[in-house]
């Protein structure tokens, strides 16, 4: 899926990772990762822990080693450079500021250790420091030590930190992993907006997928060390590629079905299948919005009878939990005016969408 | 002047109000205990001394004699305590950051200056530093003289005062964020920018608490020093050797004069140290 998108970025790619591997003591973490990122572009990182999102950032950061496959920033090989010559800003999910310097140290830091040829004079980092704290929104803090900030503070100081280098990339672990939901979606927005003006390449890791969804441009979903799907939010929302990525995006009831003569084969009920999909045992995705209430007069071979297991009223609307199968979450779907059953009737649904893979 | 002035807090109060208690006991029995085991001691000895009169303490505290030994042993001390610093600050590095065979082994003997007594140090010492001895005798030949010479003092201290700097430094560096370095990697620091910018100075308190500690134990030392110093008058003789031989002479105001003047210098230097460790909290941020 990278590689079909890397065909026109080929002049223009900021990232490549190509076939990375990383083995710990013979447990795999990566397992031959392929990554694009076009210059300017948002990418995020999203699958669960373990899966190896955190393992590919710091190789591309150049803090881990791969045991196979190489990264490349532009044309250059980056493989074999250190951190210190890859130039890229990395935020830690801890943010790690130093605690025993000022913001305004903390954030100079990156261009007070370059050699002396290199280095910006003193009244020069001192203005870079408090634009970049500007650029932040912190602007008048830079003798205030990290210990006096709240975490969103940090945060941003952690970023102004990693600005300051001018990276050629910018790599974010869990950004806003420690932070509280409201200053969450604060910071948020915030980022997407920081990211509009300066056009940053960059790449964050996230396990939160609302976060994945609404901040990138595109998003690389990541399990058991391999990338599952990488495309826009709402490629890989309403067109998953894989069982996994259907049932780790959005909130989806998983139902092992069969699949026999065009059918979908549900208990006694059944759905007509998509063209050309191979019989045997499947899983059928359900996600809320999938179900509606079928009209009257539609075919009975297109849709499909479901338990009533409650009504529920919520404001304007009224909503139902239809019970797919025992021993399976129910799902809510929100119920049109003109249709009200109560309680332990059967509602005949239809499938908008139809997320089947095989099992 | 409402005649119901609301209450005000009191100017002072010996406690704050805390939803924890234990305040009390946990103050009185430490105040109790301290007393027991220290003040009192120390008081009955400035008391004893205090029985020449200012005079006579200037007199026997000034006497060439004991200004050497004072000055052997605090000067040694002191060096010997920064030596520390520097290898105490090395080892706890290597015993923290890598793993390597016998790494236990190495972290377990860092302790046995604490537990071997003093004399067997002393003995040991003296033997393998003396002109014939193992490493005394590669010595000799280049001219270096350590055992009975100040230079042997120094050695017997920088054993002793060892396990102080690598056991409170140890704990420290291992709680240190490994983020923070890769943080200043990243950044482009040279390993040892990192070092020297990032890492020593959230060290700095620690190390600092364990030269305090390394240098009190130093001048406090008598049984490993008196073995190879060797206890030349105005050479190398120690200000607590002096004071056993004040004894033995049965010059017991002599001796405590001594002894409270040690007191109260290393009183001074224990002091400025805290306060420096403390200044250096604040200014690295340990809140």
């Amino acid at each position: 899926m990278g590689a079909a998108m890397s065909t026109e970025a080929m002049e223009t790619v900021a990232i490549r990772a190509e076939g990375l591997e990383k083995h710990f003591a013979a447990v795999p973490a990566l397992n031959g990762v392929d990554l694009d990122v076009a210059p300017g572009e948002l990418v995020a990182l999203l699958g669960p822990s373990g899966s190896g999102k955190t393992t590919l950032l710091r190789i591309v950061a150049g803090l881990d080693h791969p045991t196979a496959g190489r990264v490349f920033f532009g044309d250059e090989d980056a493989t074999a450079l250190p951190v210190q010559a890859r130039r890229v800003g990395f935020v830690f999910q801890s943010y790690a500021l130093f605690r025993h310097m000022t913001v305004g140290d903390n954030v100079a830091y990156g261009l007070k250790v370059r050699p002396r040829s290199a280095r910006p004079s003193r009244t020069d980092i001192r203005k870079r420091v408090s634009e970049l704290l500007e650029l932040v929104h912190l602007p008048g803090l830079e003798k205030r030590f990290p210990a006096q900030l709240s975490g969103g503070q940090r945060q941003r100081v952690a970023l102004a930190r990693a600005l300051a280098v001018e990276p050629r990339v910018l790599l974010l672990d869990e950004p806003f992993g420690a932070l509280d939901a409201k200053v969450r979606r604060d910071l948020r927005r915030w980022l997407r907006d920081l990211h509009d003006r300066t056009g940053h390449t960059t790449l964050f890791v996230t396990h939160d997928q609302d976060e994945a969804l609404e901040l990138a441009d595109r998003v690389a979903i990541l399990d058991r060390g391999r990338i599952e799907q990488i495309g826009t939010p709402d490629e890989v929302y309403d067109r998953p590629a894989t069982a996994f990525v259907a049932g780790f995006i959005g909130e989806a009831v998983k139902v092992p079905v069969t699949v026999a003569g065009g059918r979908v084969l549900l208990g006694p009920h059944g759905l007509p299948a998509p063209d050309g999909f191979r019989d045997g045992p499947a899983a059928l995705f359900v996600r809320p919005r999938d179900l509606v209430a079928a009209e009257d007069g539609e075919d009975v071979a297109d849709t499909m009878p479901l338990a009533v297991a409650g009504v529920r009223r919520a404001g304007p609307a009224r909503r139902a939990e239809l019970s797919i199968a025992e021993h399976l979450p129910a799902v809510e779907i929100e119920l049109p005016p003109h249709v009200s059953p109560s309680r332990g009737d059967t509602l005949a649904v239809r499938f908008s969408t139809l997320r089947l893979f095989p099992a | 002047m409402s005649a119901a002035a609301p209450a005000r807090a009191p100017w002072f109060r010996l406690r704050q109000p805390s939803a924890l208690p234990g305040f009390c006991p946990t103050l009185g029995f430490a105040l109790l205990y301290l007393s027991l085991i220290v003040l009192i001691p120390l008081g009955a000895l400035v008391l004893r001394a205090s029985g020449l009169g200012l005079d006579g303490i200037w007199q026997v505290a000034t006497s060439p004699r004991v200004r050497a030994a004072l000055e052997v042993s605090f000067g040694v001390s002191l060096a010997a305590a920064a030596v520390n610093s520097v290898f105490g600050l090395l080892v706890a590095w290597v015993l923290t950051r890598y793993r390597f065979p016998a790494r236990r082994l190495l972290d377990a003997m860092v302790d046995l200056p604490f537990a071997l007594p003093t004399a067997v140090a002393g003995i040991s010492l003296a033997a393998i530093w003396a002109p014939n001895g193992w490493i005394g005798g590669l010595l000799a030949p280049l001219g270096i003289k350590v055992a009975f010479t100040p230079l042997g003092i120094f050695v017997a201290l920088v054993f002793v005062g060892l396990p102080f700097v690598v056991r409170t430094v140890q704990p420290v560096l291992a709680d240190l964020d490994r983020e923070t370095e890769e943080a200043s990697a990243s950044l482009g620091a040279t390993r040892r920018q990192t070092v020297f910018r990032v890492v020593l100075p959230s060290l700095l308190p620690a190390i600092l608490t364990g030269f305090a500690l390394a240098f009190g134990r130093a001048v406090g030392e008598y049984g490993s020093v008196i073995f190879i110093a060797g206890n030349l008058p105005f050479r190398s003789e120690i200000a607590p050797l002096l004071i056993v031989i004040k004894l033995e002479e049965f010059d017991y105001q002599g001796a405590t004069v001594i002894a409270s003047v040690m007191l109260a210098i290393a009183f001074l230097l224990l002091l400025t140290i805290n306060l420096i460790q403390a200044w250096s909290r604040r200014r690295f941020g340990h809140v």
